[in-house]
């Protein structure tokens, strides 16, 4: 069995964002850029299904700019076995994400495709439901585990009011929750060994796929900053103040 | 323009939600219509058709969704959809994990997370876990949305008028995906996404024994619990009263934050409550720099002293 993993670069979760004074977007410039953490859970997934004997092969795609290889080779040295990027310098939006994984998923055939259950930059949780739905697979988002057998995926799901386990019928589209893993550290022979492996570079634009957006970004902004309050000196303050200033309590 | 709502409910009620949902499109246009997909659900039909305002209650009631789950539930919702303008949901589980499936069925964008309606074809939306937001616009005939849901109050129910109950014969199998068991956490307490006051702990804590501490507070409060994503990776709280970035993002009139240091992503899932306390034994910690009142003390002292103080 294939897998099918799809991986972004994102500027890394640690870092603090800064909004561009123009309005146009977020600083990207000489910030650190990583692997989209869910995208890390997905992959560690898919290693362990193929650790396991229940996968036979992992193909890591990304979508974007030409440094998105450096996701890829993240990737491949964590023990995925190949790469594609399909490039493009402009940002590319969830449901044309979607329709250039479905057409991977035409020329690839997996049987499984893991996505990230949202990327921290975008925040769209959108991709792999819409990818889902365009090729009338079963989905499974957020999922904190899962089992694979011959023609079925049982994966359990974190919804709001606590977990929920469906069968789905192969093939099929799951999203990675964190709780799935701990996705492994990647040692010094596997990055060498990973610059051997295969990244395929294939321009949007072969695939003959409208990738236009379909929303206009006419602004980014920085959100309304909370500032501190005061300092109370006990609890007989703190709940004084609830009650008779701030109004909260009884 | 003709917006139809999703109910997101559990066949017995409707969840608050999807109050929260229809505010939101109040403030687009009055013409709204409520879809109720479920099993044995006269009870949530029964109110939504109450709900201040609405004009009609579509009703797909069978079997075959009682799980309400996205393989057949997209092509229903599409289709129903496919004659409105608007398809919106609440951005929770529930809304996330079908609204997109719709709006690739429809061959449309979705909208997700709007906390701000502008103008009916601009909505504003946090990114980057809410360190930005985003201001767009969409172009599509059919514009499909998730709600914020703390960002709109919850519409009310009336006793006075009672929408008409339409009835969708068709009924779309699912030979895609079967349910096979939930593990639901039953509490007496309120709704975290939808409490006044949530009491929330971090891994200051030290234990899942004394994690139940917050207990006796709560219920006191009448208040939810939370738990920063640390105290949840620890062990000392169920993954679904985790706040943060990736748990619930809540907005109570009062949050106490009780041993939770004040990393960006819990900050990200609560920094819109209106009032925030903070009880913690770090003066460096940075849930402070945002807290209204911050008391730096041993939070297992403090605890004992709150019990005692709100009984005065």
């Amino acid at each position: 069995m294939k897998i099918l993993v799809a991986v972004k670069r994102v500027i890394d979760f640690k870092t603090n964002i800064r909004v561009k004074a123009d309005q146009t977007g977020v600083e990207t410039a000489s910030v650190k850029m990583s692997m989209n953490p869910f995208d890390e859970i997905a992959v560690e997934e898919a290693i362990r299904l193929k650790e396991k004997k229940s996968a036979s092969e992992i193909i890591v795609v990304s979508i974007g700019a030409t440094t998105c290889q450096e996701t890829i080779r993240t990737a491949l040295a964590m023990g995925a076995d190949r790469g594609i990027l399909i490039q493009t310098d402009e940002a590319v939006q969830p449901l044309a994400i979607a329709k250039i994984l479905q057409e991977i998923v035409k020329r690839e055939n997996p049987q499984l495709v893991i996505l990230g259950k949202q990327a921290i930059d975008s925040d769209n949780n959108q991709a792999g439901q819409m990818l889902a739905g365009l090729l009338n697979w079963p989905q499974g988002t957020f999922i904190s585990k899962i089992e694979v057998s011959d023609h079925s995926a049982t994966v359990t799901r974190e919804v709001d009011g606590g977990l929920e386990t469906l069968e789905l019928k192969l093939p099929a589209v799951v999203t990675t929750d964190l709780r799935l893993n701990e996705p492994r550290f990647i040692s010094l022979p596997n990055i060498v060994q990973a610059k051997r492996k295969q990244i395929d570079v294939i321009p949007v634009q072969e695939l003959g796929i409208d990738v236009q957006p379909r929303l206009t970004i006419l602004k980014v902004t920085a959100p309304e900053k909370r500032t501190a309050g005061i300092k109370v000196n006990s609890v007989a303050e703190l709940v004084d103040k609830l009650r008779n200033e701030a109004r909260v309590l009884s | 323009m003709k917006i139809l709502i999703i109910a997101e409910h559990n066949n017995q009620i409707l969840k608050t939600s999807t109050l929260n949902a229809y505010t939101a499109a109040q403030q687009i246009s009055d013409e709204i219509d409520i879809l109720v997909i479920g099993n044995a659900c006269q009870n949530s039909i029964e109110q939504a058709a109450k709900i201040a305002g609405i004009k009609k209650v579509l009703v797909a009631e069978s079997a075959v969704y009682e799980h309400q789950l996205a393989e057949n539930l997209a092509p229903l919702i599409a289709d129903v959809g496919k004659s409105y303008d608007y398809i919106i949901a609440p951005d929770t589980t529930f809304g996330k994990n079908i609204l997109p499936r719709v709006a690739a069925l429809l061959d449309v964008a979705m909208i997700a997370d709007v906390i701000k309606i502008i103008e009916p074809t601009i909505f504003v939306r946090p990114i980057y876990a809410g360190n930005a937001l985003t201001t767009v616009q969409s172009n599509d005939a059919i514009k499909i949305l998730t709600i914020r849901t703390t960002a709109f109050s919850a519409a009310t129910f009336t006793e006075n008028t009672v929408a008409p109950i339409i009835k969708i014969e068709k009924v779309y199998e699912n030979n895609l995906s079967t349910f096979i068991n939930e593990e639901i956490h039953v509490s007496t307490r309120p709704e975290l996404s939808a409490a006044k006051i949530v009491i929330s702990g971090g891994r200051g804590l030290k234990s899942a024994e004394n994690f139940k501490l917050l207990e006796a507070l709560a219920d006191k409060l009448g208040a939810a619990i939370g738990a920063s994503r640390a105290a949840v990776d620890a062990g000392f709280a169920a993954n679904d009263c985790q706040v943060g970035q990736t748990g619930k993002v809540v907005a109570p009139e009062l949050y106490i934050a009780i041993g939770i240091s004040g990393a960006i992503q819990h900050l990200a899932g609560m920094k819109d409550s209106k009032t925030i306390v903070a009880i913690n034994n770090d003066p460096d910690a940075p849930i402070f720099q945002i807290a209204d009142y911050g008391l730096v003390a041993d939070l297992f002292t403090s605890l004992t002293e709150l019990q005692t103080e709100l009984d005065k």
